[in-house]
């Protein structure tokens, strides 16, 4: 299953010319700065923008090619808007019913009740629209777009008109979604924590075109492209929960390439975790060092290199297929006799637990 | 107090303005919402012509609706052609009349209601599977309902106190034409001022209630921008 689409859209102000080719499954962030056309594209998959001879395939379901143009109200998607847009004429309950009423009920696979839950929103389901907090007045817009069963949700930065309590306040149900529901959703955003923490895949977009596109870890730690470059480069690593060390209190996480030592997270065993792991937290050993504080070190295999700055340089690691980034000194990278396909350690000094 | 005379000229002024107050909200729902959301280049010759009965000396505008009406005008000659008659001088013209004069009492609230409202909820309509005269009935109508209730009690209102175009398109005839700002006029005419202050008086409570009743109802929404 793939979403395929083709949209050339000329605004007086740019002109987006893209073409896509993404899995239709788990989380697709288009990413990139403010007006690089992020929203113009999902508005187009949408069917809310209009280009003329565009084309889109979500799976099996043509919504538009050269001679037919699927309207929104046929396009079996869920949206939800930067502003929370909850009508104001109706309460939170009507809200969610508005949409559920228009979908045949043979379509209806995520029950209202369900979509409640996934929210948190049971306890405002009778309030007006206008005595919600934003972070409610998001919840609800979500849950509404979620319980119309779509086929695909999309999401244009729904966090970013939230201050950061608020942000912290929907990510858990965010990330639910993307845990318990098998609805591919497509996530338009500038920040690069909340695509660290949501997508699974990438579309960097620049000036309306696009940069890149791939697998999110894939994306961070290729050098022709922004993300693997800066202070905050990092790398993402799929793991899962493996343990508990009740003595220490530590939690042992494993990914292809082994085992991480972190603080304990209250996490049930094989709970799948995302890590992120900074290129300026990652140095590199000649020798696997055994008189060191740090306890997270792993072989790896040096990928590629790249002049950082003046004084620096990046270096894209493999160990087991998976990449890791390292920022370290030019000087550190000549005492190591850096060059591609040799072998190291890398000592990660510290690991962020995302999920 | 009241003759039969003026209690015919009040009936008629009621009816009048609320039949011109149902056709002007049937012909203008669909034009305010096109002119709240077209980008037609041409769209501010259109809003001026429906504004045009604000600045224009109503007999102006009765003169001109007089010559169309009357039998040799093109309304009233096509009229005549098709088997019927002239409009000028009956009900049907005043109603005509009434519906020009008052349109931008209409338009113009509805228009901003309909602006107000924006793109955006209609769009999330989109996204919630409605069509588009679903969501126009589901979602732009319940939340420009303020600007109907300015919109209807401002048209009737406005239909209740008009005097010039009446006077030039309706003629003067009790029981026919003849409403309520006519009739005080007569009244003052003849030095019946005793008749004039009874119709007045009433004029003037039906229209303050009218106008409580509007900003009671529509106290969030900022009403009757005009």
């Amino acid at each position: 299953m793939t979403i395929e689409g083709r949209f050339k859209i000329n605004r007086e102000e740019f002109l987006l010319d893209v073409d896509l080719e993404i899995p239709a499954r788990g989380v697709t962030a288009l990413f990139g700065p403010s007006g690089c056309g992020k929203t113009t594209l999902l508005r187009a998959i949408a069917g809310l923008e209009r280009s003329d001879d565009g084309f889109l395939r979500v799976g099996d379901m043509l919504w538009q090619d050269g001679t037919n143009f699927v309207p929104p109200h046929k396009r079996q998607l869920g949206y939800v808007f930067q502003e929370a847009s909850l009508f104001t004429h109706l309460n939170v309950r009507q809200n969610l019913e508005y949409g559920i009423k228009r979908v045949p009920a043979a379509e209806r696979k995520v029950s209202m009740e369900r979509a409640v839950e996934l929210l948190g929103i049971g306890e405002l389901l009778e309030r007006a629209t206008d005595g919600l907090s934003g972070g409610e007045r998001q919840r609800v817009a979500i849950a509404r777009a979620l319980a119309i069963s779509p086929k695909i949700l999309l999401m244009d930065e729904p966090l970013s008109a939230l201050d950061m309590v608020r942000k912290r306040e929907i990510m858990p149900y965010l990330e639910s979604l993307h845990d318990e529901l098998d609805i591919p959703l497509i996530y338009v955003s500038h920040s690069p924590d909340e695509v660290a923490r949501l997508a699974d895949h990438l579309v960097l977009l620049e000036n309306g075109r696009i940069g890149g596109t791939g697998a999110i870890g894939e994306i961070l730690t290729r050098f022709d492209l922004p993300l693997a470059h800066g202070d905050d480069a990092a790398a993402l690593i799929e793991a899962r929960v493996a343990s508990h060390d009740a003595q220490f209190n530590l939690t042992y996480i494993d990914f292809l390439g082994g085992r991480f030592t972190v603080a304990h997270r209250a996490l049930p065993i094989g709970h799948p975790v995302r890590l992120r792991v900074a290129a300026r937290d990652v140095s590199l050993t000649r020798e696997h060092q055994s008189g060191t504080s740090i306890l997270n070190i792993f072989p790896v295999v040096v990928d590629e290199i790249t002049i950082e700055g003046n004084a620096q340089v990046m270096v894209r690691l493999v160990t087991e297929g998976i990449p890791l980034l390292s920022r370290i000194t030019r000087k550190s990278a000549d005492l190591l006799g850096l060059e591609q396909g040799k072998s190291l350690y890398a000592q990660i000094k510290s690991v962020a637990l995302l999920s | 107090m009241l003759a039969e005379s003026d209690i015919a000229a009040i009936a008629i002024t009621l009816k009048l303005a609320a039949i011109s107050t149902v056709i002007l909200l049937l012909l203008g729902t669909p034009l305010a919402w096109w002119m709240a959301r077209t980008r037609w280049r041409f769209k501010v010759l259109l809003e001026a012509v429906v504004a045009l009965p604000l600045v224009l000396p109503p007999t102006v505008l009765g003169f001109y609706l007089l010559v169309a009406l009357g039998p040799h005008g093109p309304v009233g000659g096509l009229m005549e052609w098709l088997g019927g008659q002239p409009l000028a001088f009956t009900f049907a013209g005043l109603v005509v009349g009434s519906v020009i004069y008052s349109m931008p009492f209409v338009v113009q609230p509805l228009q901003s209601a309909f602006s107000t409202i924006g793109q955006r909820p209609m769009e999330v309509a989109a996204t919630l599977r409605a069509s588009p005269l679903d969501r126009f009935l589901t979602v732009a109508l319940p939340l420009a309902r303020s600007g109907f209730l300015t919109a209807a009690v401002l048209g009737f209102a406005h239909t209740v106190g008009e005097f010039g175009v009446v006077l030039m398109i309706g003629g003067n005839i009790p029981g026919e034409t003849q409403v309520l700002s006519i009739a005080i006029y007569d009244h003052v005419e003849a030095l019946e001022y005793g008749h004039a202050h009874w119709l007045s008086g009433a004029l003037l409570l039906l229209s303050f209630l009218m106008l409580v009743a509007v900003y009671t109802f529509n106290r969030r929404f900022s009403v009757v921008k005009i």
